[in-house]
């Protein structure tokens, strides 16, 4: 690090013939491919906020669908993918305390902390794999998709009356009429979506996909080098670089998860 | 590794196929790119030939497009394929990948004192992977249903449904598989030439004694690795639309009078994320011709560049500019006037470091003593486009103007004079100039001359009378313009022009004899033949993998030392130490 020796100028540093951050090569196009890999998100965010702008008035309230809690009853409003997020949080300081005991060589560490996280990843990639299948099931009472393709919520469990995306409520014969010429949905897909936009589901299924796969390869890396690790093969090289090379790499996936989390789920 | 003729096909495997060494990754890239060039020129050839006599029969191109044109004539759609790959082609695999692909692979370890670059293997990655975005794309020609035919923004709808137009099934299909790999490429490319740059310099090459080939190379590189991602973004939820029935950007379709089912989104989100890529995309193709001319204007006007510093701002402040600007291509989507008017102000930001650069071109060359080197008329004409498209590319920054011509031959004038033009001339310009470097030879002077002057008039010679086709309100992309009674007095200036893209296309013709013939038969190349300062013409003439063949050279001064007052030569090469109380014009 540049900081050890507090003495160098920059002019010397930029000066050529050494590596002005002091860090390899690898490690600066890890940092590079980062941006980029940003950018991608950057690039699904503005489009999920250019349309979630567009379509404000009737855009679901994640609050009101992401309710569910394994073996728990009633309505828990993100509580679950909160707690995802704690998972995923803390195998980024598991990953942490990896490149940490590797830069002391000490191999029992780095295994034991690799491990977490791998664990960690695994879980939160189990855990959106329940959070999607939660959502394409959707509820028990569905929804109904209006003849012009809307959808319009029922008010109660009777399914008598009904609310409109613009938040008018209809009951009496003029909602018979609405639910004669309309069809029951339920859960989410592509083209339809229970509890609303198709729009939504679709981002949903898109940005969060896309952030699983990330942090799927992160869990396959973070595997691949664990198994590098335990054969001993950076004891040999003198050093764990490879480990805070895929470190970056996941602590860039969770950060992407806490934006991705705060525009979907908090805003 | 020699000895057997088996081992001899290893060697040849390894040092002409799968080859590390950027030198020879650097001629990958330049036959491939400009390979794919000549495809595009000649597509732009036929579609020229029906602009210019609609509706005319040429048996010649039944006999080699067989149905494409059938009885002699280009059908309606392949038309429309046909300015579609040529855009693609042009915009993206000759002068993205093409330009940034020969010069910084050939010039960056070169200039600054690297054995390679910084990871060999993923130069070597980089490129196959562009050879085989190429070969995807050539081969949406010979599809069902012909190549993408969207244009080659390929916005949505036409892009989006796969029944849309022929064009829209397969041929969109591998055009998009084919850009995502180019993508890839790209991106590999890109963090090479960063790393290399920041990492990699020789002892005594500070930022600032870089030469400014390498700034703009390295401006270029941190512009596709923050834009192309955006487009990749924009295109994987285009085959999501494609694919698997989102509708990201798909809003009240209506195909043969029946209503789709998609509903909700909107092709305008499309055209933002592409110009966010696209527009940058501009100067990825120009920085590097820009960083080139540079170089040559620079040597072969015996003249330190004028304004060095200012030159690296100038890059620095495009580079930054390029993202804010995109809104200039969606003027008529129904943009709020006040954000046209913002993204008009930032569009014109963008004169004050283009006039910066041209100001130097031109105060480097006044009174300079300048030798008329093929590789220097080409610099100059790059100045010369650069001024000319730039000029009116004032007139369509502004939002008010632009709705006047906007989708008109006035805009199809305008970039391909200032990113077309400038871009091939740069590139010339640097083949040219470094192609002694590159093979070892030196290209024919008179061919190059020939070459330049048929070139710069033929290319004038298009696109300046598109600006008042464009002016009249002759649409682009149009298959021909026989229907539209308002026209009828543009025909011979359609004539005209493909008269002179006809002779344009056949001065290319020496250009590639050239090539050729030096590559073999050219006189060797002398250490250092146009006298320059550059540590690249310090290697030897014969390739080495390594590049020197000791210790690499240190470096004591900035590139720019021409004719400077009192030293014995017109030139002194960086690595010659300072003389005592000598001041260092870099740092």
């Amino acid at each position: 690090m540049a900081g050890h020796s507090p003495s160098v100028d920059t002019k010397t540093l930029w000066g050529g013939g050494i590596s002005p951050f002091n860090l390899s090569y690898g490690k600066i196009m890890m940092w590079f491919f980062l941006v980029s890999d940003a950018l991608t998100f950057t690039g699904f965010l503005l489009s999920y906020g250019f349309m979630r702008h567009r379509f404000a008035e009737v855009w679901p309230v994640a609050e009101e669908v992401f309710t569910h809690f394994p073996f728990m009853h009633g309505d828990h409003p993100l509580l679950y993918v909160a707690l995802m997020t704690f998972i995923l949080i803390m195998s980024s300081v598991t990953m942490v305390l990896a490149v940490e005991a590797g830069q002391r060589m000490n191999k029992k560490g780095v295994v034991l902390w690799m491990a977490l996280t791998i664990v960690g990843g695994l879980i939160f990639v189990g855990s959106q794999a329940w959070e999607w299948y939660h959502f394409i099931h959707g509820t028990e009472l569905g929804a109904l998709q209006l003849a012009d393709g809307t959808i319009a919520q029922w008010m109660s469990d009777a399914k008598d009356a009904l609310v409109l995306p613009t938040g008018v409520e209809v009951t009496g014969a003029e909602a018979a009429a609405l639910i004669q010429s309309g069809t029951e949905v339920y859960g989410a897909n592509l083209t339809v979506n229970e509890y609303g936009l198709p729009l939504f589901a679709d981002f949903f299924f898109f940005i969060t996909g896309f952030h699983g796969t990330h942090v799927f390869s992160g869990v396959v890396l973070n595997f691949i080098i664990f198994v590098n690790v335990l054969k001993g093969t950076y004891e040999k090289r003198g050093h764990y670089e490879m480990v805070e090379k895929v470190g970056l790499y996941w602590h860039f996936v969770d950060l992407v998860w806490v934006f991705v989390f705060t525009f979907f789920y908090l805003v | 590794m020699s000895g057997t003729a088996h081992h001899h096909d290893n060697d040849f495997l390894f040092k002409y196929i799968f080859s590390t060494d950027h030198k020879m990754i650097a001629k990958q890239f330049f036959i491939t790119g400009s390979l794919m060039g000549l495809v595009g020129m000649l597509m732009s050839l036929i579609f020229r030939l029906q602009l210019g006599y609609p509706g005319e029969s040429f048996p010649i191109l039944e006999s080699f497009m067989g149905n494409w044109a059938p009885d002699g004539v280009l059908t309606a759609d392949k038309y429309l394929a046909l300015v579609t790959l040529h855009g693609t082609i042009m915009v993206f695999f000759l002068l993205t990948a093409g330009l940034s692909g020969t010069f910084s692979n050939l010039l960056i370890p070169l200039q600054l004192g690297a054995r390679d670059m910084a990871s060999g293997f993923m130069n070597m990655l980089s490129y196959w992977i562009f050879f085989i975005s190429c070969c995807i794309m050539m081969a949406s020609l010979f599809v069902e249903g012909g190549p993408a035919s969207g244009g080659w923004t390929i916005y949505p709808p036409l892009s989006a449904l796969p029944e849309a137009i022929p064009g829209s099934g397969m041929g969109m299909t591998l055009w998009l598989i084919s850009m995502a790999l180019f993508i890839v490429s790209q991106l590999l490319a890109g963090i090479n030439y960063i790393v290399t740059v920041l990492n990699l310099r020789t002892k005594g090459m500070t930022m600032t004694r870089m030469p400014l080939t390498i700034w703009a190379f390295l401006v270029t590189a941190i512009l596709g690795l923050i834009s192309f991602p955006v487009l990749l973004a924009a295109a994987l939820l285009l085959i999501m639309d494609r694919s698997f029935g989102t509708s990201f950007y798909l809003s009240d379709i209506y195909i043969a009078g029946k209503a789709l089912e998609v509903d909700g989104g909107s092709p305008i989100l499309y055209e933002h994320l592409f110009w966010f890529l696209g527009h940058p995309e501009v100067y990825i193709i120009l920085l590097p011709a820009l960083g080139i001319t540079s170089e040559i204007v620079a040597t072969s006007s015996r003249k330190p560049i004028f304004g060095y510093r200012a030159m690296i701002g100038s890059i620095l402040a495009i580079g930054f500019i390029s993202f804010l600007v995109w809104g200039h291509h969606m003027f008529v989507t129904g943009m709020n006037p006040f954000l046209g008017a913002v993204f008009t102000f930032t569009t014109l930001l963008v004169a004050i470091p283009s006039a910066v650069k041209v100001f130097n071109y031109l105060t480097t060359l006044w009174k300079g003593n300048i030798i008329y080197t093929p590789g220097m008329l080409f610099a100059i004409g790059l100045v010369s486009t650069f001024i000319t498209g730039g000029l009116t590319g004032i007139i369509l920054g502004d939002s008010a103007l632009d709705i006047n011509v906007h989708d008109t031959y006035f805009v199809v004038g305008h970039f391909h004079i200032v990113m077309g033009l400038s871009g091939t001339f740069g590139m010339i310009a640097g083949i040219y100039h470094w192609f002694p470097k590159m093979y070892g030879r030196m290209m024919n002077k008179g061919l190059g001359y020939a070459h330049f002057w048929l070139t710069i008039i033929g290319a004038y010679g298009v696109f300046f009378p598109m600006h008042f086709l464009g002016l009249a309100g002759v649409p682009r992309r149009y298959y021909a313009n026989t229907e539209f009674p308002m026209f009828d007095n543009m025909y011979d200036i359609n004539e005209l022009i493909t008269l002179f893209a006809i002779l344009a296309v056949a001065a290319q013709g020496l250009f590639i004899f050239n090539v050729f013939y030096s590559m073999y038969k050219g006189p060797k190349a002398p250490q250092n033949p146009w006298r320059s300062n550059t540590l690249e013409w310090t290697t030897p003439v014969e390739h080495i993998h390594g590049n020197w063949p000791g210790e690499i050279p240190e470096v004591h001064r900035w590139p720019y030392d021409y004719s400077k007052p009192g030293a014995d030569d017109d030139f002194i090469p960086q690595t010659v130490p300072l003389a005592e109380g000598e001041k260092d014009e870099g740092h």
